[in-house]
């Protein structure tokens, strides 16, 4: 089996072909290693990185950026939006504070994705 | 009045960089002048990843990106001074602006970098018929009232434009829970980056529609329709090929604007293609001391671009402060040439500055194995390169020694197919 | 009870609103909408015409050379933005020349002052960019600008100063005729309302006939005609200082090339006969046609510079001429309609009338002791450096800049939030203060403007509309924390 995929691990978006051969796969088309990678994984179990919001209660704004600290699987995308909509922060905070650990068993936290002093409005 | 070495106006990606390298290059006195309330403009409401690989070598959301800037500033001397808007600035240098707590202020410096990015092209600059109703935003917009403020804009929603805006904000608005019919693209290809064509649409199985565009806004009130036509190799929309998307938004991603009010104030020279300043390669404006750099000069792709940028007009500013620094007469204009629709810089100062430098455009079409070439005053070739791939919304860069530009007064950028 | 009701809150119903403000009586305006200038008064092409145009004899020539003096002083004292601009008419050809001679003759008749004829050098000299073609000109010194919504805005917020009741979202659905008074029956948020009054003037515009109907069999017919314009960026804003016609036809003055007082430059409006005369959309065909005849006036206009299209409705009917007359079974009645241009600027002398009208219908008109004449307005880019330092130190708001493109502050946004008037909606503040009325467009202010207006409404965010009711912004926030 073949697939043609675009890489998205950097900017460039490499044209990826991946083949498959008895389960195990070849790329191409990569330009470094982590292509390499994402091309099985999209294969494979396909991740994602979340980046969204959650309510921030006594800062500056209402809401505070947040991300999954790495790719969780894309069929629980929705899933781990539903956990982050949920979520609520109380200022102050500081980037890289870990909001939620291990998101839906994934192993993978949501974490800040900046600081946020405390009744600074 | 205040006295400053160097004052940098607006404190997004730009302004940080600039700052932070003017500090590195031994400048002390240092004002960053910022009108919101805080620094990293634009960064703030970017909350996707996929900024800093290219600089920090690590992929980081754009609060993350910003915050990476103002703590690297943390230990400098550079001021910032948020919620002050800047009204005008002198060919002299004098800067006039306002703030809450002083009023009217008056600054002086020895050195000014403009960095105050850019404003999005809106409804009215494009024209699209119809109603006038509520629920038309330009992208960034949605994405301030959604990221920051915490507001959704609509329900089901129609995209004009498919540049990295209209891409993020499709993906954005369907985690919010909102129904993403089209982006529309009136290209016959999508001006944004592939990567998010398959992370923001393909993802999320959203249509994208291209040579199509907005033909028509319905709704007394509040948006009720869209209606979206093909269009020709002329980009004119065909009769007969109208869809009707029912929806209660219309988000337009068609364009980013240099802004250069101040600039204008300043007597800073434009240019009608780039939308930003003409300026030497040290990023020095016509006005002596008067930098530019990041999307006040041109809009850029990435922020990893516009740091690398902001850094050279940064070292430049401080290099000009400390030795007072002239351009001289051994000055290469760079032209445009077929195919090519801006350069940055547009001025290479032969006898001045570093002895190489990085020479930034954009193609004005999508070209396959185009030859990138640089030409001398008598059409001789002083530079070439193959390139499988240019286009429009990828700009392009090629690396010139000085010494191969020697007796030049003018050179021409073209591709060649 | 009321001694006058007002039916409609346009530049006519704001004129009568103001004349009727300086007498001890009690006044009330209607207004379906929910602001004040919110449909034809708020979008046309905001000139102050010199009065060469309408026929000698017609109540349309009497009242625009009478309405361009009067709108002097009133620019003056309610602090409008106004400025005596001036007007060329352009003669292409030898048709042109003869039809710009008569207009000057009818100017004359008319008694409209400093009118010339001046030759192609002539007009190359004032107006350098228009295009070569041209032959000669009607020049008409006395014609102006003026920002149309802020002459009806000012002259409500004088008017409730000295005592006039505004309300906003009242749809009149019928009116009742007693013996001594009417009875005006309205709808206001789904729920029936009655308001009474010994005087009615009717100013409802493009509505003028349906609400004539409810009292008699209306002797007019308003016949909605629609005009649309490019509004461009005030980099293109001194093509022309002048404002700039070619001759006009049957179908009205014809695409005009003007500067407007905010810096901007419009060009149209065409004109088409409408069905609907709520329908205010732009057309890609008029939208061509247009830069297609301005180009004939001048052909330096970058419409890449275009910041915004709209259209507007002419209350326009089956006769060429104004109807400021009583209805036929009561003199209590009056009714302003047809109310075309010149019609903006012919307002302020209509007025007059209609107040001398219901003088004699019985109308008792006492001079009050307090009237105040004046009103004003803070706009902070305006100010000089010391004033603009003394004003920040009295009320920070104003060292907050919240529009970037037009300079406006939040002490200005939260003053015309508070006005007599208030400014309840985002284009009602940017019709009072210009915010969101430059090149963005509102793309950086709006949200600002938005927490503005529901910090100082006390409201929910979410029920802060772009204009008219209904057109809400937000539809939810993203979480329920």
């Amino acid at each position: 089996m073949k697939q043609e995929l675009i890489c998205i691990v950097c900017p460039q978006g490499c044209r990826l072909l991946v083949e498959e051969h008895n389960g195990s796969y070849q790329v191409s088309g990569n330009t470094c290693k982590r292509g390499e990678q994402y091309g099985i994984t999209e294969m494979t179990a396909p991740t994602r990185v979340i980046t969204s919001t959650v309510c921030l209660k006594g800062g500056r704004y209402p809401r505070l950026p947040v991300k999954t600290n790495g790719a969780i699987p894309k069929k629980l995308i929705f899933d781990c939006m539903e956990q982050i909509n949920q979520l609520t922060v109380y200022a102050p905070v500081k980037m890289g504070d870990v909001i939620l650990k291990n998101v839906l068993d994934t192993g993978i936290d949501i974490i800040s994705c900046r600081s946020a002093k405390s009744n600074e409005k | 009045m205040l006295e400053y070495d160097l004052v940098v106006i607006g404190g997004g990606p730009a302004g940080l960089a600039a700052a932070y390298s003017a500090y590195q290059n031994g400048v002390t006195k240092i004002l960053i002048l910022e009108r919101d309330d805080i620094t990293g403009g634009i960064l703030n409401q970017c909350i996707h990843n996929g900024f800093g690989l290219h600089y920090f070598k690590e992929e980081l959301t754009g609060p993350e990106y910003a915050q990476r800037f103002e703590e690297m500033l943390k230990d400098t001397s550079v001021t910032i001074m948020t919620q002050t808007m800047v009204l005008e600035v002198t060919p002299e240098k004098q800067i006039f602006a306002v703030n809450q707590t002083e009023g009217y202020i008056t600054i002086c410096a020895k050195a000014i970098v403009f960095s105050m990015g850019c404003r999005e092209r809106t409804r009215g600059a494009i024209a699209i018929p119809g109603d006038r109703p509520s629920g038309v935003f330009t992208a960034g917009t949605a994405q301030r009232y959604i990221n920051i403020e915490g507001y959704m804009v609509g329900k089901r929603v129609v995209i004009l434009g498919s540049g990295d805006i209209g891409l993020i904000m499709a993906r954005r608005m369907k985690l919010e829970g909102a129904e993403v019919l089209a982006v529309v693209e009136i290209m016959p290809y999508s001006n944004g980056l592939n990567r998010n064509i398959v992370q923001c649409l393909n993802d999320y199985d959203i249509p994208l529609y291209l040579s199509h565009t907005v033909t028509e806004i319905r709704g007394k009130r509040r948006v009720e329709q869209i209606v979206v036509s093909q269009v020709d190799q002329d980009r004119m929309p065909i009769s007969g090929t109208e869809i009707v998307f029912d929806c209660d938004t219309l988000l337009l991603s068609v364009g980013l604007i240099p802004e250069n009010e101040i600039s204008k104030t300043a007597k800073v020279t434009l240019d009608r293609r780039s939308n930003g300043a003409v300026v030497y390669d040290d990023m020095q404006t016509n006005i002596e001391g008067i930098f530019a750099c990041g999307n006040v000069l041109h809009v850029h792709d990435l922020v990893d671009f516009v740091t690398e940028e902001s850094m050279k007009a940064g070292k430049s500013a401080a290099q000009y402060i400390l030795n007072q620094y002239r351009h001289s007469e051994q000055t290469v204009m760079v032209e445009n040439g077929e195919k090519v629709s801006y350069t940055v810089p547009q001025k290479i100062d032969l006898a001045v500055g570093e002895p190489e430098t990085d020479l930034f455009f954009r193609v004005n079409q999508v070209i396959h194995h185009g030859i990138i070439t640089v030409l001398g005053e008598d059409q001789q070739v002083l530079f070439s390169k193959k390139k499988a791939h240019l286009l429009p919304a990828e700009m392009e860069k090629i690396h010139l020694k000085k010494e191969w530009l020697t007796k030049q007064r003018q050179i021409t950028i073209l591709i060649e197919e | 009870m009321y001694d006058v009701i007002i039916i409609g809150a346009g530049v006519c119903g704001a004129a009568v609103a103001r004349e009727l403000s300086k007498y001890q009586l009690k006044v009330l305006c209607l207004e379906k909408e929910n602001d004040v200038a919110n449909g034809t008064s708020k979008a046309n092409s905001g000139i102050v015409h010199a009065g060469y145009d309408p026929k000698p004899g017609t109540l349309m020539a009497k009242y625009n050379v009478l309405g361009n003096q009067l709108i002097q002083q009133l620019a003056k004292d309610l602090d409008i933005p106004y400025r005596k601009s001036g007007s060329l008419v352009l003669a292409f050809d030898e048709q042109d020349m003869q039809t710009i001679k008569q207009l000057y003759q009818q100017g004359i008749e008319n008694g409209v002052p400093e009118l010339s004829l001046i030759s192609k050098e002539e007009v190359k000299a004032l107006e350098p960019n228009l295009t070569e073609e041209i032959k000669g000109a009607l020049y008409a010194k006395s014609a102006g600008i003026i920002s149309p919504w802020e002459l009806a805005i000012a002259q409500f917020d004088n008017a409730v100063d000295n005592g006039v009741e505004v309300e906003l979202e009242q749809q009149v659905v019928d009116i009742q005729k007693q013996e001594e008074y009417f009875t005006v029956i309205t709808e206001h948020h789904g729920k029936t309302q009655q308001f009474q009054a010994a005087f009615i003037v009717n100013a409802a515009g493009v509505h003028t006939d349906t609400i004539c109907a409810f009292i008699s069999q209306p002797k007019f017919q308003i016949v909605p005609n629609k005009g649309q314009y490019f509004l461009l960026d005030k980099s293109q804003g001194d093509l022309v200082t002048r404002v700039i016609f070619q001759c006009p036809s049957k179908a009205g003055k014809g695409v005009l090339v003007a500067p407007t007082v905010h810096g901007n430059l419009i060009v149209g409006p065409d004109a088409v006969d409408i069905e609907d005369p709520e329908d205010v959309s732009t057309t890609a065909k008029q939208l061509a046609y247009i830069q297609r005849v301005a180009s004939k006036t001048c052909d330096k206009i970058q419409y890449r510079e275009s910041i915004r299209n709209f259209a507007g409705v002419r209350a326009q009917g089956l006769i060429d001429e104004f109807i400021i007359e009583a209805a036929p079974e009561t003199d209590r009645f009056i009714n302003v309609a047809n109310i075309k241009s010149p019609g903006l600027t012919a307002s302020p002398a209509i007025a007059i009338d209609v107040v001398k009208m219901m003088e004699k219908a019985g109308l008792r008109l006492i001079k009050k002791s307090n009237y105040l004449s004046t009103r004003s307005m803070i706009r902070f880019k305006e100010l000089s450096p010391e004033e603009k330092q003394k004003i920040i130190q009295q009320d920070h708001r104003y060292g907050k800049v919240i529009c970037r493109c037009e300079t406006v502050t939040e002490g200005e946004i939260v003053a015309v939030i508070h006005a007599p008037v208030p400014a309840t909606t985002l284009d009602a503040v940017k019709r009072r203060c210009q915010a969101g009325m430059g090149r963005c467009q509102g793309g950086f202010c709006s949200p600002r403007v938005l927490d503005i207006l529901a910090r100082e409404r006390n409201v929910a965010p979410e029920t802060i509309c772009k204009d008219k009711a209904g057109s809400y912004i937000l539809t939810e926030k993203t979480h329920k924390g």
